[in-house]
This record gives C-alpha cells, sequence and structure tokens, in this order.
C-alpha cells in the first residue's frame, strides 16, 4: 500500500514558533528602552548613568536583588494564574481579589492553627486554604460563564470589586488590630525568609515562597504539556470545535481552567502573608492583578516565560526605587504601561508578518 | 429609479446589447496556496439573467467579490458597461450600479429595515439629523414599485429568511443598482418563497435590468437563466444558452473531474464477513434535527447501515447532510428520533461515549473541526482517544510517538515529521492525519463527509482503498459526499438527500448519475421508506 | 434626611459616570471594549489641572483635559483598530499607562507623589449643588445627546451597524474603521470630562483619583444595555446607592462595603440573565483576521 517512509525529526519547527514567541517581548523591550531613554532626559539626566544605577540597585546587591525575587514572586503567581486560564481562551482578570483571599484564607488559617504547629504541617494547611479561597473566587465567573454564557472579563472585574469590599468589610469590621487595616499576626506556618539561609539577604521580604512559585510554575508546565487535562485544555483554547469533536468537554474544561487559575493566584497571597508580613493586610495584593496580565502577555502564556517576565516587571519595580534620587520612580509604571502596549501590538503583527511571509513561500 | 440616491445605474439601460454589462477576463486570485481564480472569464449581456454554476470552492463567490469591488484581482481586467473598473472601490461598485445580494445576508439583526436600507446613504434633515420618515416612504414606494413587500419599520430580526432576502434586494435596488449579483439566494429559502424570488427576478429582467445568479442547483439553473457559465476549480470551462442545453451536460460540465476508480468495489462484490447480528452497525430512527430558525434541517430520516456495507448519501450541499453527520456524531442535539450503534441506543449520549462505542468519524471541515491546527502531527493523531494514550491522566509520549511513527508511514503522511504542526502540511495530507487516525483504531462504524475533498488525486485513491478495505473487514460506513461519481463507486446502497429528507434509497447498482440527478434537483421525487 | 441635598449630592456624584458611561456607550456600541475609561478619566483629570495651573482659567483646563482624553483614546484605536491587538489586554495597558504618565508628570510639574497644588474651578456652592458649574449642566445633558446621536444621526446609525455587523457596514461602503476610531476619540473625549469634572470640582489632581469610577461607568453601560438613557439611570442609581452610603455614614444600618458592592452585583446579575439578559453588541471585542 505505501512505500513506508522513515519518518524523521530533522526538520526543526521550534524555530518559528522560537520567533513568534520572542519577537513580540524583544521589541516591546527596546520600545521601551528609547521610551525610558525620552522619560529620563526630560528630567535632565543621562540614560546610561541612570540604567547603570538601576541594575546596581536590582541585580548588582544581594538586597535589592532579594526584593526583586521577592516581588517577582507575586506577580509569578498573578501571571500563572492568567495564563492559565489564557491557555484555555479564557481571560481571567481577577487575579487581584484571588490573590488578596487566598492571602486571607492563609492568614485566617494561620490564625486558627495552634502555637507550636508543626512548621510544615502549617504550610501545607495554610496554603491549601490560600488555594481554596482563590480557587473559590475562581470558580463564581467559571460557573457563570458555562451556565449562562456570561462574559468571564466582565465578572472577573466586577468581582475584584465585590470581593475586595467583602474581605474590607471582615478586616475593618471584625478582625484587625486597633488602629490599622491588618489581622493580628498569625501563629503557625511562618515560611523562612532567604536572609535565614543566606544572611547576604538581609532586609530583602524574599522568603521560600518563590521556591512555591517555581514547584507551580513547574506543575502548570507539566500539566498544560505533559497531562491529559492539558492536551484538553489547550485544545479546547485553540479550537474549541475540535476539541468538541474530540470528545473534550468545553464546559468542564472552562470550569476547571477558571476555578484553577483562581487557585493559582489564591497561592499567590502566602508570599505576603506567610513570607513577609506574617498577617493579611487591607490592599496588599493591589495592582498585582493588573500586572499578572501584562506578565502573562509578555510571557507568551508559557509557565518559563512567565517567570522571566516576571522577574522583568519586578526588576522595573525596585528598580524605580533605585533611581528614584535622580529620576522619579513613577517612570516606571510608564514604562509598564508601554511594555504592556508594545508586546500587545507586536503579537499579532509579527504573527501577520511570518504567517504572511510563510503563504508566499507556499504558493 | 426612484427611492436609490445614486442614479449612475442608468448607463444599463441606453446600452445596446453589443457592450456587455459585465466583462471579466483573466482574473487571478490567489489566497495564501489557495488560487480561487485562474483564468477566469465572463461575460454577461445587459438584460439576461445569467446562472454562474459551479461546485463549492470553484471561485464563484470570490469572482463576484471582485467585481463589488470587496476584493482586488491579482491579475486580469473587469468592465462594466464597457467601462474598464479593474480594483475599484466597494462605493465606486455600488454608484455604478452594482449590487451583489451575498449568501449570508449583509443585514443589521438589531436595525430596522429602512435603517438598513439607507445605511451609507442616509438622507438626512437640518444638516446631521437622519431623515427617518423619508428613509421608511423611499422604502414604501420602492417596496410597491418593485412588488418586494415589507414594512419599512419592521426589524431585521423578526424577519423570516424569505422577508430578509427581499430586504437584501431592496437594498441594492435602493441603491440604484441595475446589475444584480445574487450569490446561492434559494439556500435557505422554501419552494413557495423560491417561486416568488424567480417572479421577482423575472420582473426586473423584464424591466432591463442585468441579473446574475450564483447558485449550484441545477434545477434553478434551467428554470430561470438565460445563459450559464459553468465554472470548476477556479475556471470558465464553458458559456452556453440555457435553452441549448440539458441538466445532465451542466451537472458534467460542472462535475468533470475524471477520477481513477480502478480499485473499485465491485471486484469484491460483497466482503461482508460471516453472519453479522442483525443489529450490528449504525441505524437511526425517525431522526427530527431542528435547525436555528426552527425549520426540519432533518426530517423524519430513518436509515441503517450493516456491517461491510457502505450507504452513500449524495445530493446538492445544504440538504441536511452536514446536520444529519453532526447529530449522529452528538456534536448538533436530536429533536426527536433514535440513533443506535451496534444496537445501543446512543442518542443522548456524548461524543465520546460515542466514540468508545465504535463510532469513528471524519469530519467535513478538517480545519475547523477535524484537526487543531497548532498540534503537531502527533498530538492530533490522538485526538479524540487521548484517553488511551495516557496513563493515570498523563500522556504517554513514548506511545503518542510510536503511534505517530506507524499512522504517518502506514497512512503515507508527508512530510513524514511527527512534531511538525498540522497548519504546514497540505490539504491531503492532513486529511491523511484524520483518515490515519479515524480508521487506524478498533472502530465498528464510521461516517465520512467529504472524505475527498480538497484533495489531490493521489491522496482520494488512496482514501477510497482505505474506505474500501475497512468496508471489507466488515465496518458499517455511511458516505456522503459532494461528488455523485465517488458516492456511486463507492457505496453498496445510495440515498439521495433533498431538503432534509432522503428523496430515495436504491442499490447502487441500479443507480446513475442521471438517475440521482433528477432526484438531487428535485425533479424527481420518491420515497425512501 | 433632607431630600435636597441627597439629589444634589447624588448629582455631583453622578456627573462623572455619566460622561463616561456616555463614552462607554458609543464605543462599545462601535465594538470597541471600554475597558479604557478609566484611564480616559484620570487622563483627563490630570490633564485638567495641568492646564487650569498654568493658564489660571478653568476653561484653558476643560480644553486640555479633553485632548488628553484624546491623545489617550488615539493611543487605544490605533492599538485595537490598526493593530488588531486584543482589545482587554489593551484596555489594562491603558489604565496602568494613565496612572503611570499622570504620575510622571505629576511628579514632574509639581513635584509631588500625592497631589496638585489646588486650581482654580468653577463655582461650586453644595447647596444649590454647584449649578453654577457648567460641566455639572452639561453632565446632565450629555446622555440625552448621546441618545439623539445614536438613534437619530447617519453617524448612529453607522455606529450600530459597525458593532452588530461590520461586514454589512463595509459592503455599503460604510468604513468601519472610521466608524470606529471617531466612536473611540468620542469615547475619550467625554469620559476624560468626567476626570474633568471630578478634578476641578475637588480642585486639585491626585494620584489615582478617580478610584475605580471608570468601571462603575462600564457597570452603567452593561446594566444599561448598552443604551445611553438606561446607562444614565444606572449611572444614577449607582450614584443614589452611594449617597446613600455617605449620608448613612455612622449609623451602622448597613456597611458601607455592601452598598459599594451594588453596581457590580447589578452588573453581574445583568450579565447572567436573572432578570432579562443583557446581550452585548455582537461585533464587541471581536478581532478580524
Amino acid at each position: 500500500m505505501t512505500e513506508g517512509v522513515q519518518p524523521t525529526f530533522t526538520a526543526a519547527p521550534w524555530r518559528e514558533r522560537a520567533q513568534e514567541a520572542l519577537i513580540p517581548p524583544l521589541v516591546a523591550l527596546l520600545v521601551a528602552l528609547i521610551c525610558g531613554d525620552l522619560l529620563i532626559l526630560s528630567y535632565g539626566q543621562s540614560p546610561a548613568a541612570v540604567y547603570r544605577l538601576l541594575l546596581e540597585g536590582t541585580w548588582g546587591n544581594a538586597y535589592g536583588f532579594g526584593q526583586v525575587l521577592y516581588k517577582a514572586t507575586t506577580l509569578a503567581f498573578t501571571g500563572l494564574a492568567v495564563s492559565f486560564g489564557l491557555r484555555a481562551g479564557l481571560f481571567n482578570i481577577g487575579g487581584e481579589s484571588q490573590l488578596a483571599a487566598g492571602g486571607f484564607g492563609a492568614a485566617l488559617m494561620g490564625l486558627a492553627l495552634p502555637v507550636g504547629t508543626p512548621l510544615i504541617l502549617a504550610l501545607l494547611v495554610c496554603m491549601i486554604a490560600a488555594g481554596l479561597a482563590g480557587g473559590v473566587v475562581g470558580a463564581v465567573p467559571a460557573y457563570l460563564k458555562t451556565r449562562f454564557g456570561a462574559h468571564e472579563v466582565i465578572v472577573t472585574i466586577m468581582l475584584n470589586f465585590i470581593v475586595l469590599a467583602l474581605l474590607n468589610w471582615f478586616i475593618a469590621g471584625h478582625l484587625h488590630v486597633p488602629e490599622t487595616l491588618h489581622t493580628p499576626e498569625i501563629h503557625a506556618g511562618v515560611l523562612p525568609r532567604l536572609a535565614d539561609i543566606d544572611p547576604r539577604f538581609h532586609g530583602s521580604a524574599a522568603n521560600l515562597a518563590l521556591i512555591v512559585a517555581v514547584l507551580v510554575a513547574f506543575a502548570v508546565w507539566f500539566y498544560l504539556f505533559r497531562a491529559r487535562g492539558g492536551y484538553e485544555l489547550r485544545a479546547v483554547g485553540l479550537q474549541p470545535q475540535a476539541a468538541e469533536y474530540g470528545g473534550i468537554s468545553v464546559g468542564r474544561v472552562w470550569m476547571r481552567a477558571l476555578t484553577f487559575s483562581g487557585v493559582i493566584a489564591g497561592i499567590g497571597g502566602i508570599n505576603y502573608v506567610l513570607g513577609y508580613k506574617h498577617y493579611y493586610e487591607d490592599g496588599f495584593a493591589s495592582g498585582a492583578g493588573f500586572l499578572g496580565i501584562a506578565v502573562a502577555l509578555v510571557g507568551r502564556n508559557h509557565p518559563l516565560g512567565v517567570l522571566v517576565a516576571a522577574f522583568f516587571f519586578a526588576t522595573l519595580s525596585q528598580g524605580g526605587l533605585a533611581i528614584h534620587a535622580f529620576v522619579p520612580k513613577q517612570m516606571m509604571d510608564v514604562l509598564q504601561g508601554v511594555v504592556i502596549l508594545a508586546v500587545a501590538m507586536a503579537v499579532p503583527e509579527v504573527r501577520r508578518i511570518l504567517r504572511g511571509a510563510r503563504g508566499r513561500s507556499d504558493a | 429609479m426612484t427611492g436609490g440616491p445614486a442614479s449612475t445605474g442608468e448607463s444599463a439601460r441606453g446600452q445596446t446589447s453589443a457592450v456587455p454589462a459585465i466583462r471579466m477576463e483573466g482574473i487571478d486570485k490567489s489566497f495564501g496556496a489557495i488560487r480561487a481564480n485562474r483564468g477566469t472569464s465572463v461575460e454577461v449581456m445587459p438584460g439576461e439573467i445569467h446562472a454562474l454554476v459551479g461546485e463549492n470552492g470553484a471561485g464563484k463567490s470570490t469572482l463576484m467579490r471582485i467585481l463589488g469591488g470587496l476584493m482586488k484581482p491579482d491579475a486580469g481586467h473587469v468592465e462594466v458597461n464597457g467601462r474598464d473598473v479593474t480594483g475599484w472601490s466597494t462605493n465606486e461598485a455600488i454608484a455604478a450600479g452594482i449590487g451583489i445580494v451575498h449568501q449570508h445576508f449583509m443585514l443589521v439583526p438589531t436595525l430596522t429595515v429602512a435603517e438598513n436600507l439607507v445605511l451609507g446613504c442616509e438622507p438626512k434633515t437640518r444638516g446631521i439629523v437622519l431623515d427617518y420618515k423619508r428613509a421608511a416612504e423611499d422604502v414604501r414606494k420602492l417596496s410597491t414599485e418593485t412588488g418586494l413587500v415589507i414594512a419599512p419599520d419592521r426589524l431585521i430580526s423578526d424577519l423570516s429568511v424569505g422577508e430578509a432576502q427581499r430586504v437584501e434586494i431592496l437594498k441594492v435596488l435602493f441603491r440604484g443598482a441595475r446589475i444584480l449579483v445574487l450569490d446561492e439566494p434559494t439556500a435557505v429559502l422554501s419552494p413557495p418563497e423560491v417561486r416568488e424570488l424567480w417572479t421577482v427576478l423575472r420582473r426586473l429582467r423584464d424591466k432591463g435590468d442585468t441579473i446574475v445568479l450564483i447558485t449550484h442547483r441545477l434545477d434553478e439553473v434551467v428554470e430561470i437563466s438565460n445563459t450559464i457559465t459553468v465554472m470548476r476549480a477556479g475556471q470558465t470551462v464553458a458559456r452556453v444558452k440555457t435553452s441549448e442545453t440539458t441538466p445532465a451536460e451542466i451537472a458534467r460540465l460542472m462535475v468533470g473531474r475524471e477520477v481513477s476508480l480502478s480499485a473499485g468495489k465491485r471486484v469484491q462484490p460483497s466482503g461482508r464477513p460471516a453472519g453479522p447480528q442483525p443489529d450490528q452497525g449504525l441505524e437511526a430512527r425517525n431522526l427530527i434535527v431542528v435547525g436555528s430558525r426552527g425549520i426540519r434541517v432533518i426530517d423524519d430520516v430513518s436509515f441503517s447501515v450493516k456491517p461491510g456495507e457502505i450507504l452513500g448519501i449524495a445530493g446538492v450541499e445544504g440538504n441536511g447532510q452536514t446536520e444529519l453527520i453532526e447529530a449522529l456524531a452528538g456534536l448538533r442535539p436530536v429533536f426527536a428520533g433514535d440513533i443506535l450503534i451496534d444496537g445501543v441506543d446512543m442518542t443522548r449520549r456524548s461524543v465520546a461515549q460515542r466514540h468508545d462505542a465504535g463510532l469513528s468519524h471524519i469530519p467535513e471541515d478538517r480545519q475547523r473541526r477535524g484537526l487543531i491546527l497548532e498540534y503537531t502531527v502527533a498530538n492530533n493523531l490522538i485526538l479524540g482517544v487521548q484517553k488511551y494514550f495516557s496513563r493515570r491522566g498523563i500522556i504517554d509520549r513514548t506511545r503518542v510517538m510510536e503511534n505517530a511513527i506507524q499512522e504517518i508511514s502506514s497512512f503515507d503522511i508527508r512530510p513524514p515529521n511527527p512534531v511538525l504542526a498540522a497548519r504546514a502540511l497540505s490539504g491531503g495530507n492532513q486529511q491523511k492525519i484524520i483518515v490515519a487516525r479515524e480508521m487506524g483504531r478498533e472502530f465498528s462504524v464510521l461516517l465520512a463527509s467529504q472524505p475527498t475533498r480538497g484533495v489531490d488525486v493521489g491522496a482520494i485513491e488512496f482514501i477510497h482503498q482505505q474506505l474500501l478495505d475497512a468496508r471489507a473487514q466488515g465496518k458499517a460506513i455511511l458516505l456522503v459526499s459532494a461528488e455523485l461519481n465517488e458516492v456511486l463507486a463507492l457505496s453498496d446502497r445510495v440515498a439521495v438527500m433533498y431538503r432534509g429528507k432522503f428523496a430515495v434509497m436504491m442499490p447502487a447498482a441500479e443507480a446513475s448519475e442521471e438517475v440521482l440527478g433528477e432526484y438531487m434537483i428535485g425533479t424527481k421525487k420518491g420515497n425512501a421508506a | 434626611m433632607n431630600p435636597i441635598s441627597f439629589l444634589t449630592q447624588m448629582i455631583r456624584i453622578a456627573v462623572p459616570y455619566l460622561f463616561a458611561a456616555s463614552g462607554g456607550v458609543v464605543a462599545e456600541r462601535a465594538g470597541i471594549v471600554s475597558l479604557t475609561l478609566e484611564g480616559f478619566m484620570l487622563s483627563g483629570a490630570f490633564a485638567a489641572v495641568l492646564g487650569t495651573n498654568y493658564s489660571g482659567s478653568p476653561w484653558v483646563g476643560v480644553l486640555c483635559g479633553i485632548l488628553g482624553g484624546l491623545i489617550f483614546s488615539l493611543i487605544h484605536a490605533v492599538a485595537t483598530i490598526r493593530y488588531r491587538a486584543d482589545q482587554v489586554v489593551v484596555g489594562v495597558a491603558i489604565n496602568l499607562l494613565a496612572i503611570g504618565v499622570t504620575r510622571f508628570f505629576l511628579k514632574l510639574f509639581f513635584a509631588s507623589s500625592s497631589n496638585s497644588p489646588r486650581v482654580a474651578g468653577f463655582g461650586g456652592n453644595i447647596n444649590v449643588a454647584g449649578f453654577d458649574n457648567p460641566l455639572l449642566w452639561l453632565g446632565i445633558i450629555v446622555a440625552p445627546v448621546m441618545a439623539f446621536v445614536i438613534y437619530k444621526t447617519p453617524f448612529g446609525l453607522r455606529v450600530r451597524a459597525v458593532g452588530e455587523h461590520p461586514d454589512a457596514a463595509e459592503s455599503v461602503g460604510v468604513s468601519v474603521t472610521r466608524v470606529r476610531y471617531v466612536a473611540v476619540a468620542i469615547s475619550g473625549m467625554l469620559a476624560a470630562l468626567g476626570g474633568v469634572y471630578l478634578a476641578l470640582d475637588q480642585h486639585q489632581f491626585t494620584d489615582q483619583m478617580t478610584a475605580g469610577r471608570g468601571f462603575i461607568a462600564i457597570s452603567a453601560v452593561i446594566f444599561g444595555r448598552w443604551d445611553p438613557i438606561r446607562a444614565a439611570l444606572a449611572c444614577l442609581l449607582f450614584a443614589a446607592a452611594e449617597t446613600l452610603q455617605i449620608q448613612l455614614q455612622g449609623s451602622h444600618a448597613i456597611p458601607s462595603q455592601f452598598i459599594e458592592m451594588i453596581p457590580y452585583a447589578l452588573t453581574i446579575i445583568a450579565l447572567a440573565g436573572v432578570v432579562g439578559r443583557a446581550v452585548p453588541p455582537a461585533a464587541l471585542g471581536k478581532v478580524e483576521d
């Protein structure tokens, strides 16, 4: 019937995929550098000197680096959460409230546990509480989407406000230390800081939640690219009709994707609560959800890319502090916006150019 | 034309018949690797109804989009009333009196009839205010003049399909169109609505308007047109006077392609294995499927396919074949009736459960349904059977790869690279991925929908051989194809679908293209009980 | 509770919503997602303070504010229409960019990271609801005007067509691109006016002073089912709830947080279709390739 051609692996499709994945962030970086130059010049400073200062203050010393790692940890969680949803074709904008709910859950559990609970057990229980709290917040839009077709973008945004108000009511009305908007310190489940292991990190907030973030990133990668559920989830995100044809329940995948997106963001709450302050404080999650979208976008929805992007955005944020004496740190807020905008515009454009070029060579 | 603000279409009336209303010559148009038109030429004289016929994908719609200014040709030129208008814009085309009635209605459902009609050329009062009263008045006037009766204040979303089409025709007339192009206008109409449409078109022609009718229904062509242009695979193959031809000849010109069927089934009359159980195979009882507008797209259809048998379903596309296959596969809800696979009722079962019960499915639309284009060939080869390639929720990549290597070589998928994205393969090889996946596993019933559409001749023969081999192994196969000769060559029995029903069912040995053709176009009606 | 003071306070709270929601309606009816209202408002507020501060005239401030919103809306339009970028992502980016840019310029022009110096404004006698403030009057009539534009003008007809069925509009020679650019620009300028009102009413700019008002405006658009008048009524409803919360402060009848939730909860309920399903324009947020 056939001459039995031997399969080969020589043709490398990876190059094209890598181009499509990497060009947009690189373009964005270039655009951001140019914008940064202009902002620095508007302040009458030398871009080269400011950028050197930025690098010294972030990657150049252990404290700065520790702060970058701390900030990157939270962003990694919210970025992974957003990218997990996007892989199923769903946009989770509720990262902020899921993160806050997770932190709140961890704090409640940390308060409920008796002093002297074994560390590993306490951590595990607190982490589960964080994930559950985030998952509950994520399950609401998931249910409304599958059951009523309510668009997840709007529902997650609206839910942000509702959940944050609810948490604020809990804290302000019931659980706060007088004169503050935070809970008492937790009794159990405190995550060791990096400074406990390497004293050079002294003073920085970086803690072992970083390891959890890397583990979660690995778990997400494994699920997406090695597990059957991930195969099905990505199929739904790419071509829902083909997934349906392949016997995959699109609704069930949506439910799973958004709920677990919430779980991932929720676990992120431990970075601040268990690792840094040891209490839940109103507003600690502020802005982390939106930045998570940026991180997912720049990281091209790949867990490894998300980790790198989280590190990048954390560097911007910490770098702002490092250069503040010369150029206001608010410059970094501008650059964040510029980077997202540039990537968002470059992604479809690069795809069109690459595919267009390929299409022509086919003809 | 009183209603329309643009009256430049006037020129069409004054023309002598020597100058064609439309002359398109040597038109080339490609989309990526697909060449929709290659050197296509069409000539339409003023005051005639001209039928442009051809199979799906023959390039008819693309040609008319070029005429309407929605696309620009890669090569060739376009003349309207003797004026070279190659590469003009939509607005220029409208101003010159070209009106296109698209296959998918170009009407805004949330707006009223009058609002849709004036969109883009709105009457105004006091400079900025939309003069809705005048719009409605103009619509009413045009409506009475043309006999296309419709109330201007009704919302499009409240209209029936026939009424919506009336609005479409009014819309182009409102803009002063004297050359009307109708793209598959009857695909969604009921028989009385079709008759009404013919009356309107004849009246417009008698008034001196030029009409181009894009269709693949031969009965319509014969009934309404004066002249016919036949297209095949992007090229013009014939231009004939309707009075000088027959439906059979048009059909032959349309299909045209010679497919080698030397490995035909007649070599092995009945490869049926010994004694299949009477309830084995696929069975449908009184199946009714309701479409989006509440119409029965499958209207009380019953049939069975036995092991070792191919039941071929012929018919002009759009008569319910797509819905039938989707209902059988579990992708479309069934309103009433039963579906049985190997005697087990599967009517309410999921896609996955039917799959497990031994149903394989080669879908009609491989790019949208059959493949995940961004996935690798290897990953596409496990779509639908992913659970058999995983252990405790983890995909067994070694087995996925082994499976891919085996299927690639036994189904000759090229290039033979399991990690290439399916997107990068040619149409024929993409189809082979699907055939390999659906037929390379254990199954008892196969739904094969347009299995050879858009694939090269070599792949066609290969796929035909696969179907015949499966039949010989005792599989029950339901084959749906727009290619009449394919159905005839492969099937044991053939049925013709016409407007949601089986118009006829007979042994393939007794069938011929001529006989089936008459059932397909509805000139002959029978009962397929 | 004094009904007059309730009403005047409610209207003052409602005005920024009314501007922004009217802008949101026109952009979304044209098919472009309006998660950007917050950013437009913020940029309008800052530009207005900047203009007023350097000219001394609030009218110059108004013009600057409109210009600020226009610039941001054009960035939004170019990204989503020309580059066909994801509208939700661009919305997030525009909002972050507006926060960043206003913060940076706050530092650059006023050497502060929290607020600008006090600037002139329009009159604003609270007892008569500041009715000598022209922006307030404008805010009250903006929704009816928008309803007129959308339902009674050729432009409005085109907006509605483009947001529902762009191909149909294109097939009759309406430029979808042009209509969308204009609609987004209008939404930017109107939302900016909401920010201008806010800043001039408070006589200064403070960091992130819009505080989620743009999202309340989006809620109003959805809850009002993309109709200018119903969206305006939703704005008034949300403003009434807020007024109630302020006037009840200290009485502990209902925790203020629960009143804060009302707009968002109503929006979710409307989307889920519990009381009459909110159906968005068919082409909203769709990118055709």
